[in-house]
């Protein structure tokens, strides 16, 4: 099997999937009769060459970061989890327990408290499949998948039943008190003669996410459980000639990933809404999966792919708002992407690697 | 006297993949009705230049000649019309096929099935008798032994009128009761003019069977000779390409207190089989303890138990005081803290992790070392450096600490093990089969850091299926059967048909049945199998 | 043409900072979607109305995500749509957000509530469900020969409850002692669009002994009517005029005049007045649908009923329970 040089990987596969997407995205506009190009222009101006574009923008990149990161930590220990919709579901709930029911003096000192809970939760919700799986063998896909469901059951009572306002229509919670609203980019960087980031939720959460791609390359290459997790991922039967246990390392992995998806709930619920909606979450736990595998399980990998779905969603908002173009073309786009990048990897990959190849032979 | 046209003829073959050529410049003649081996070390070009005969690969340069014509080989369908059939070393069989529909598949006379495998079951029926071939028809393929499996695939050849047969390493997965009935078969094959092309990197093979022996290295044709006129040794160097000692040069033992008293062990697996029965023995700093047998009669159990990763009863003591065989304390970590090192029976899949860089490797099982931690971190740069020198010191090639560990050859990757479970230093070494795999230049270079280690006053405890290197490297020899030691005996006593007998069950106890050592590799195989699987 | 009108007007709309003059009114849809054949669709048909009465223009949007809600309602306003008009209770939070960085902007919620002492720039649009419901939930009752009638919702949510808590009083204004069978399709927004669960939900109520089902479920109804006329018993739409989906088969619809309001509010354009407004029956802000499609189910009896019902609670004379005063349902319990 002839190999790709890893600039080639990293940078052109990724690359030509996204030019292949775009190039069918452009026939499908094409298709109902709108322009291609001004779309994309749309989206470009939407999304990126307005300072609230990239509040959006890196608003969704956050909540991307967090699950894929949520899914390349699962991955390394070979443990696919697309759990991360119930994950950050619960990571959710975990703030606004935090929020509304504690008193907390300043939005640092609540920011670090609903960053402690979200971990806890999503964790939480992450450590009966992993127990599952690695006490008793059941396959973490099905059980993850099965309590993204209970997560959005369990989410609804409580709001409908427990943490509604009375006599309030929609099943949300109360706002948070003031002092945990987190500031916002706008809080942060506009100024009077300069209104940066007006109205967007790109907030300070951001900069967790960050720390969280820079925290999770150390776990993973620079520490012992890191080493172990990738062991285990590579090989069970020689982590258990190691003496590395099986069972403790999935477990611990899995808590991990779901404390990392949990963290997205202080990007939503404290952020952006500064209250818990139902269905905050709204596939990000399922695009995570996407930017983990674009991301080839990398922290950068993952920042950068996060930040491209972060701008297919807010260009797609863009799209929604100032063209004809119908929000379920918005979604084929987004989904076509997806599929390039994620799915369709190897059909990209082995052309590829067929060019290098033939190039590689006649330098003889 | 006119000489026959050669079966096959190879003339100026190259190939290369990328920077590296395979093949340079071969040129082959295998006359009809011989056995010819080809050798070489892992990695001399074999498989390729067999790839290309056989239609895989399109050969850069050359021509091939088939019984005196000219003949293209673009893919493997050209290859079985030229009457060339190829038996890989992994089986290429539908596992929940009978044999019967695997031998027509692809070669079915027309839409309907029933016909075919009317004509298809007459023909396996006069095989079976013509060359002991007898495997049943109506088996699915996946509760046959590898034994078996691999009848089926000489079957698939030899139905579609192949009269060259091609086996690549085929004893490599089988036990030394199936490798002679296989070379039984193959005696017959080429009594009937069949004509074979032996694959394998074992010189005793060669030795046994063939008629002409090609040797390859780096891939050019070094030589090509009967294999009456040479020897063992002649080829060993063609194929290293320096002198090779195919003995072990060791002064006698200097065996002190046991090191390792084992006591009664037994172990259930986890489908509820006892793979050790009560095994007892002491093992002394400053010996070489053998421990012989066919595969699969619970010696991998044993070493598993010991090295803390398979729960067992009975006692172990080291040096004195007592090792957990079961829960918490009980893991390869505790063992190698208590100073048990261990060189798995396989290294890649227990001893290395194979996408990992051998710097990585270097300290896998000992990474929890407080000497590799520097608060939450790990010392990657100090284990770099370290694995560099452990690299230099045991010859490993490239000794280049960066690269993955599945881009070194076998040999090379057995003395990264090597090298971390040795230089830790450890009272006593449990070894696996420390040179399946391994081309002869790198076992020569382990068996001298055996010897070494052991001279060293350490206590080693070597299992090998190899008969002739238990006793190379054993001062004392005991034969596992069924899960239990049938005997130690001191190797200078020790006579080969002896243990051979014991092996098969024979001996010690009242007397067992010589098939059960059989079956039980078998199970063994199959297990192993649906594991790696 | 509409291409390059979209995108002059696109390229206007970027050009533009605040407050510039188009003045066109905008609506934004909630997550169900445009075409959801009931609540939205009815918005949508009220714009498209109010569009081809006066020839004016608007601009809409449909939701994909709960941030785009905000981002929606400020791009509107800073490009200069006037009135911004929004469906949906998931609307008020953001629209309240948003409301005091654009005071020349006048902003919609229907279905949801903003404080008028806070905002003085929004309208809210309320709707008295549970009287409407009550209405169709005696004529349930006064078809029904099982006794025994049903309701299928979408969404478990205090708004849906109230459908159902008004449909068991008047179900059991006529019959003391007749049977409501209730049941939620889910408990995500999915269950807004979900007709083969609405399907199954139907066939489960009729083995059950139900012979008449409302379906107060979005997109989720369509199953449940579908069913209903296979099955050959009675259903009722809601929110539009969904008489016509089966003719004869559904004995009439819950209606809640979503297409009067939005098209009521676009006609007032920026000089709308805001504060809050609920539309009751006195207001013919919900009502239940009479039409050729269904006027042989309605007997002239059960008419007469009805009718007196109506003006008695226009004239306070019936108090009909809504569920999210308190949360509670004296009819049924969920």
């Amino acid at each position: 099997m002839d190999k790709l040089p890893p600039w080639a990987d990293a940078v052109l596969v990724p690359l030509i999937s996204l030019l292949l997407a775009a190039a069918l995205s452009a026939l499908v506009i094409l298709g109902i009769g709108e322009n291609p190009v001004e779309a994309f222009r749309l989206m470009v101006e939407g999304a990126l060459l307005r300072s609230a574009g990239w509040g959006y923008t890196l608003y969704y990149a956050t909540n991307f970061i967090f699950t894929g990161l949520a899914v390349s930590v699962a991955f390394h220990a070979r443990l696919f989890n697309i759990g991360g919709e119930g994950q950050a579901t619960l990571g959710g709930l975990g703030v606004a327990i935090v929020c509304l029911y504690l008193p907390w003096p300043h939005w640092t000192l609540a920011m670090l408290g609903a960053s402690v809970a979200a971990a806890l939760f999503g964790a939480a919700w992450a450590f009966i499949p992993a127990y599952l799986q690695a006490k008793r063998g059941s396959h973490i896909v099905i059980t993850t998948i099965m309590f993204n469901f209970i997560a959005a059951a369990l989410l609804n009572y409580l709001l409908v039943n427990v943490m509604k306002p009375a006599g309030q229509q929609d099943p949300a919670t109360d706002i948070f008190p003031a002092a945990t609203h987190l500031p916002t980019f706008q809080d942060m960087f506009a100024t009077e003669a300069n209104p940066l980031f007006r109205g967007a939720p790109g907030n300070v959460t951001f900069f967790l996410a960050i720390a969280a791609c820079v925290a999770i390359w150390a776990l993973i290459w620079r520490t012992r459980l890191g080493y172990e997790i990738r062991a285990l991922g590579h090989s069970e039967s020689a982590a258990r000639y190691a003496g590395i246990s099986p069972v403790k390392t999935i477990v611990v992995a899995m808590l991990i990933s779901g404390g990392l998806a949990g963290l997205m709930g202080v990007n939503t619920a404290m952020g952006e809404a500064e209250r818990l909606v139902m269905n905050a979450t709204e596939g990000a736990g399922f695009i995570g999966i996407a930017v983990a595998l674009m991301g080839r399980n990398h922290p950068v990998g993952v920042f950068l792919a996060a930040i491209l779905f972060g701008f297919l969603y807010q260009g797609g908002a863009e799209l929604a708002l100032w063209t004809n173009i119908p929000r379920e073309l918005i979604v084929v786009i987004q989904a076509l992407v997806i599929l390039f990048t994620g799915a369709l990897d190897n059909a990209v990959r082995m052309p590829l690697a067929r060019v290098f190849a033939m190039r590689r032979k006649p330098a003889e | 006297m006119t000489d026959p046209a050669p079966a096959i003829e190879l003339q100026g073959i190259s190939k290369s993949f990328g920077p590296v050529q395979a093949n340079k410049d071969i040129s082959l003649r295998v006359m009809p009705g011989t056995i010819h081996g080809i050798i070489g070390e892992n990695g001399a070009g074999k498989s390729t230049l067999m790839s290309i005969l056989y239609g895989f690969y399109a050969a850069d340069k050359g021509d091939i000649w088939i019984k005196g014509e000219k003949r293209q080989i673009p893919d493997s369908q050209a290859a079985i019309k030229a009457g060339i059939g190829m038996v890989f070393q992994h089986f290429k069989l539908v596992q929940n096929f009978t044999v019967l529909e695997n031998v027509i598949l692809g070669a079915e006379d027309g839409g309907l099935l029933r016909p075919s495998l009317a004509k298809a079951r007459g023909v396996l029926k006069s095989l079976a008798e013509e060359y002991e071939l007898s495997v049943d028809p109506d088996m699915q393929v996946q509760h046959l032994s590898v034994g078996h499996q691999q009848r089926v695939e000489i079957l698939k050849a030899l139905y579609r009128q192949a009269d060259i047969l091609i086996l690549d390493e085929p004893t490599g997965v089988l036990t030394p009761a199936e490798a002679d009935h296989l070379f039984r078969i193959l005696d017959n094959l080429r009594a009937e003019g069949k004509t074979i092309i032996l694959i394998t990197h074992k010189l005793r093979e060669i030795m046994e069977i063939t008629d002409t022996v090609s040797v390859m290295r780096r891939g050019e044709m070094t030589a090509t000779v009967k294999t009456a006129q040479t020897t063992p040794e002649e080829l060993a160097e063609l194929m290293v390409g320096r002198k090779v000692l195919l003995r072990v040069d060791k002064a006698p033992a200097q065996p002190k207190g046991a090191a390792l008293e084992v006591r009664d062990l037994r172990h259930v697996d986890t489908s509820g089989v006892e793979r050790l029965r009560g095994v007892s023995f002491d093992l002394h700093a400053g010996e070489v303890l053998g421990i012989a047998g066919v595969a699969g009669n619970g010696q991998s159990e044993l070493l598993e138990v010991l090295g803390g990763y398979a729960d067992a009863t009975g006692s172990v003591t080291l040096n004195g005081s007592a090792l957990p065989l079961s829960g918490a304390g009980c893991d390869g970590m505790a063992r190698r803290a208590a100073g048990i090192g261990h060189v798995p029976e396989d290294r890649q899949s227990e001893g290395l992790i194979m996408p990992y860089s051998a710097w990585e490797n270097s300290v896998f099982g000992y990474h929890r070392d407080p000497m590799w931690q520097s608060g939450l971190l790990m010392k990657n740069a100090a284990i770099r450096e370290d694995a560099a020198g452990k690299m230099e010191r045991f010859d490993v090639r490239p000794p280049n600490p960066d690269l993955a560990a599945k881009n070194f050859s076998g040999g090379n990757q057995q003395k990264i093990v090597l090298a971390r479970e040795i230089e830790r230093n450890p009272d006593v070494l449990l070894i696996g089969q420390p040179t399946r795999g391994v081309d002869i230049g790198a076992i020569e270079f382990i068996h001298q850091q055996i010897v070494r280690l052991r001279d060293a006053g350490k206590a080693i405890l070597l299992v090998s299926v190899e008969l002739d290197e238990i006793f190379a490297l054993s001062d004392r020899i005991g034969v596992m059967f069924d899960g239990r030691l049938m005997g130690i005996r001191d190797a200078a006593a020790a006579d080969q048909r002896e243990l051979g007998l014991l092996m098969a069950g024979v001996g010690e106890d009242e007397g067992q049945d010589p098939m059960a050592a059989a079956e039980a590799a078998e199970r063994e195989r199959e297990r192993r199998e649906a594991t790696h699987g | 043409m509409t291409v390059m009108k979209s995108l002059l007007g696109a390229s206007a709309a970027l050009a533009l900072s605040a407050a510039a003059a188009i003045a066109d009114p905008a609506l934004i849809y909630d997550l169900g979607g445009k075409f959801d054949k009931s609540f939205n669709e009815a918005a949508f048909n009220g714009a498209q109305r109010w569009a081809d009465e006066t020839g004016g223009s608007y601009r809409d949007i449909e939701l994909q995500s709960e941030a785009q809600r905000e981002q929606a309602l400020r791009r509107f306003a800073e490009a200069g749509f006037n009135p911004v008009i929004t469906t949906g209770f998931s609307m008020s939070t953001p629209i309240a957000n948003v409301a005091g960085d654009y005071p020349d902007t006048k902003f919609v919620t229907i279905d949801g509530y903003v404080d008028p002492e806070e905002h003085e720039n929004v309208k809210s649009i309320l709707f008295a469900e549970e009287q409407g419901s009550y209405l169709v939930g005696m004529l349930a009752a006064m078809a029904s020969e099982s006794n025994t009638v049903s309701f299928v919702g979408g969404m478990d949510i205090p708004l849906i409850r109230a459908f159902a808590c008004g449909y068991a009083q008047g179900a059991k204004s006529v019959s003391d002692d007749i049977e409501v069978i209730v049941n939620m399709t889910g408990t995500t927004p999915a269950a807004w669009n979900d007709p083969v669960k609405g399907s199954e939900l139907t066939n489960a109520q009729i083995s059950q002994g139900s012979d008449v089902v409302f379906a107060a479920a979005g997109g989720t109804g369509i199953g449940v009517l579908q069913t209903a006329a296979d099955e050959d018993i009675l259903s009722i739409g809601v929110d539009s005029n969904q008489n016509y989906l089966h003719p004869g088969q559904v004995l009439t619809s819950m209606l809640k005049r979503v297409d009067v309001a939005v098209y009521d509010a676009m006609q007032a354009g920026p000089d709308l007045e805001t504060g809050v407004e609920t539309l009751a029956l006195a207001d013919d802000g919900v009502g239940y649908a009479l039409d050729e499609n269904n006027e042989e189910l309605i007997t002239e009896e059960m008419k007469t009923a009805v009718d007196e019902a109506r003006q008695q609670i226009i004239d306070g004379e019936i108090e009909v329970h809504d569920y999210r005063s308190d949360d509670s349902c004296p009819a049924i319990s969920f």
